[in-house]
C-alpha cells in the first residue's frame, strides 16, 4: 500500500507519506482515527452549548465525577467495556442529576452545588481504588487507550455520537430558549427542566465515551477546546457547531499523527493539537481574535 | 382585531422565596381587559407578583387563577435577566414568540415570516434582521422584545419595568403599543415606576407594599397619603419575621 512512495521523491508525496503511511499501515491508528472522529461529531456541539451555557468547567467537574464509577465497575469486573461505561454513566448521571435539581430547588447555584457533588464522589473513588491497592491498569482509566480501541468500543462511541446529534436536533429550541431567556422559556413551556436535564446526561454520555479513549482527564478537553476556539471565528450557533466538529477531527487526526512519529503519548498529543488550534483561534480568530482586537482595520469598513 | 379577553383573579395569595414572603394578603380581581399599572418603594414585591401570575412562582398560600378562554401570558421580565451576549439574531429572538404555536419541533411558515415582518416593522427595527443581540443598544434591545411580546399575541401581557433606562422616543413609541394592547381588550399590567406616566395612560392602578396599599382608580390610588403610607410599610418591614401579623392576630 505504499503508493505514495513508489510515486517518486517529490516534496509533496513525503509529506503526503507522513500523513496518510500510519493510517494506511497500521490498523490500530486507523481505528484510533475512528475514535477521535466519533467523539469530535458528539463532543463538538456538546462543547459549545456547554461554552454558550457558561458551563465549561461543568464539564471538567464531571468528568471527574465519571472516574469513581469507571474505577467501580473497573475494580468489579476488571478492564470491561459495559462495567466501566455503565459505572461512569451511573456516577456522571447521579452527580449531573443531584447537581441539577439542588441548584433549582435551593438557593445554592449551581456551579457550587456540582463542585460539592464532584469532590464527594472524586474522594468516594479514589477510597474504593486505595481499597485494593494500585493498579497499573488505573493508567488506562485516567489516560486512555485511544490506540487500542476495539470493535465494541467503536461501536460504544459511535452510537454516543449519532444519539448526541439526534438529541441535539430534538431539543435544539428549548436549549438555546434556556441560555439566552431560561425566564421567557419558563413562561411558555415547562420543557426547561427537561431540556436541561437531558443535556446533562448528553455531557455524561459524551464524557464516558471520550473517557474510553482519552481518559478521564482528557476526555472533556475533545469538548471544551475545539468549541472555544471555534467561537472566535464564528458568531452563528450552528457554524460554530460545524467549526468545532471539524477542529475536534483535525486536531484528533494532527494528534495522533504528533503521537505516531515522535513517540509521544496519544492522548496528551491530541489535546495538545486541539490546544494549539485553540491558542491560534484565539490570536488570530475573527471573532474577537486578539490580533483582530489590535489591529482593528479601517473604522468605518464592515 | 378584539382579542378573547382574561381576568385574572387573587384568593388570599402569599407569594415569596424559600419561607420568606414578599407578597402578603392579595385577594381581588384584575378584570378583563385592565391596563393596570402596579407600582411601590423597591422590594414591594412587585416583580414578585408578576412571576407568580406568570406561574415561574408557586404561590405560598392561596391561589391565582386566569379566568377566560386562554390562559396564555406574554411575559417581559426586567431586562438584566437576558443573556445578551448568546450569538442570536434579532429575528431568532423576536421568533421565539412563536414557541406556542412551533413548539418544539413546528416549522415557521410564511404566514409565519410575515407575521415576524409585521412585529419587526410595528417597533421600528426593520432592517436589523441580521444584527446580532450583543449590538442593539438598550432601546433597540426592549424594541425587539416588544416584537416577541406582539408575535406572541397573548391574552394577557405582563410587563416588569419596561421603560426603565429607555429614551423618551423608544418609551413614547412603546407606549402606542401597550395602547393598542388596551384597544384590543388585552389585559395589559406593567410594572412602572414613573407616577407621572402612570397617571396619564393607565386607568388602574395597584399600589403594593409587600401587601396591597391601594387598588383600583389611579387618582384615588396615588394620593399623596397612599404613597407615604406605602414607603413607611416597606421601611417597616421586618424581612426575618416569619409569623404573619394579621394571621396570628
Amino acid at each position: 500500500m505504499r503508493m505514495c512512495a513508489s510515486a517518486g521523491p517529490h516534496k509533496e508525496s513525503a509529506v503526503l507519506d507522513l500523513l496518510l503511511t500510519p493510517f494506511s499501515e497500521f490498523e490500530f491508528m486507523r481505528r484510533a482515527l475512528v475514535g477521535v472522529i466519533a467523539i469530535a461529531l458528539g463532543g463538538g456541539p456538546i462543547g459549545v452549548f456547554l461554552m454558550l451555557r457558561r458551563m465549561s468547567l461543568t464539564g471538567d467537574a464531571m468528568a471527574h465525577a465519571i472516574l469513581p464509577g469507571a474505577a467501580v465497575g473497573y475494580l468489579l469486573a476488571g478492564l470491561s467495556l459495559p462495567a466501566m461505561t455503565i459505572g461512569g454513566l451511573a456516577a456522571g448521571v447521579i452527580v449531573a442529576m443531584a447537581a441539577g435539581l439542588v441548584s433549582r430547588f435551593t438557593a445554592l447555584k449551581e456551579d457550587a452545588s456540582l463542585a460539592a457533588f464532584y469532590l464527594l464522589s472524586l474522594a468516594l473513588g479514589v477510597t474504593i481504588v486505595s481499597l485494593r491497592g494500585s493498579n497499573v491498569d488505573l493508567l488506562h482509566v485516567l489516560f486512555g487507550t485511544v490506540l487500542a480501541l476495539d470493535d465494541n468500543t467503536l461501536l460504544l462511541l459511535a452510537s454516543i455520537s449519532t444519539l448526541t446529534i439526534l438529541a441535539l436536533a430534538a431539543l435544539y429550541r428549548p436549549l438555546v430558549l434556556e441560555c439566552v431567556d431560561p425566564i421567557f422559556l419558563r413562561s411558555v413551556s415547562r420543557a426547561g427542566t427537561p431540556t436541561h436535564l437531558i443535556f446533562l446526561g448528553l455531557v455524561v454520555m459524551n464524557l464516558v465515551g471520550g473517557f474510553h479513549a482519552l481518559g478521564t482527564l482528557l476526555a472533556v478537553g475533545m469538548m471544551m477546546l475545539p468549541a472555544a476556539a471555534a467561537r472566535f471565528w464564528t458568531s452563528d450557533i450552528t457554524m460554530m457547531m460545524i467549526a468545532s466538529i471539524l477542529i475536534g477531527i483535525a486536531s484528533g487526526g494532527a494528534g495522533l499523527l504528533l503521537s505516531f512519529h515522535a513517540e509521544l503519548p496519544a492522548g496528551p498529543a491530541i489535546i495538545l493539537s486541539a490546544g494549539t488550534v485553540y491558542v491560534a483561534s484565539l490570536l488570530m480568530g475573527r471573532e474577537g481574535g486578539v490580533v483582530w482586537l489590535l489591529w482593528p482595520g479601517k473604522h468605518l469598513e464592515a | 382585531m378584539v382579542v378573547p379577553s382574561t381576568a385574572i383573579r387573587f384568593k388570599e395569595v402569599t407569594l415569596g422565596y424559600g419561607r420568606r414572603p414578599a407578597v402578603h394578603h392579595l385577594d381581588g380581581t384584575i378584570p378583563a381587559g385592565s391596563l393596570m399599572a402596579v407600582v411601590g418603594p423597591n422590594g414591594a414585591g412587585k416583580s414578585t407578583l408578576l412571576k407568580g401570575i406568570v406561574g415561574t412562582l408557586k404561590p405560598l398560600e392561596g391561589h391565582i387563577r386566569l379566568d377566560g378562554p386562554s390562559a396564555e401570558i406574554a411575559y417581559l421580565p426586567q431586562a438584566a435577566e437576558i443573556d445578551r451576549s448568546f450569538p442570536l439574531s434579532v429575528y431568532d429572538l423576536v421568533a421565539m414568540g412563536l414557541w406556542s404555536r412551533s413548539g418544539l419541533f413546528g416549522g415557521i411558515s410564511a404566514t409565519d415570516r410575515t407575521k415576524v415582518e409585521e412585529a419587526l416593522s410595528a417597533v421600528g427595527l426593520i432592517g436589523f434582521e441580521r444584527r446580532p443581540i450583543a449590538t442593539l443598544s438598550g432601546g433597540q434591545m426592549q424594541r425587539a422584545l416588544f416584537a416577541r411580546l406582539l408575535l406572541q399575541d397573548a391574552p394577557v401581557i405582563l410587563l416588569d419595568e419596561p421603560f426603565t433606562a429607555i429614551d423618551a422616543k423608544t418609551t413614547a413609541d412603546l407606549l402606542d403599543l401597550v395602547r393598542r394592547w388596551h384597544d384590543e381588550a388585552r389585559t395589559v399590567i406593567a410594572v412602572l415606576h414613573d407616577l407621572d406616566m402612570v397617571r396619564r395612560i393607565f386607568p388602574q392602578t395597584l399600589l403594593i407594599a409587600r401587601e396591597p396599599v391601594a387598588w383600583g382608580e389611579t387618582p384615588e390610588v396615588l394620593s399623596a397619603d397612599n404613597l407615604l403610607k406605602a414607603r413607611r410599610m416597606v421601611e417597616a418591614h421586618d424581612p426575618h419575621a416569619h409569623v404573619c401579623q394579621r394571621g396570628a392576630a
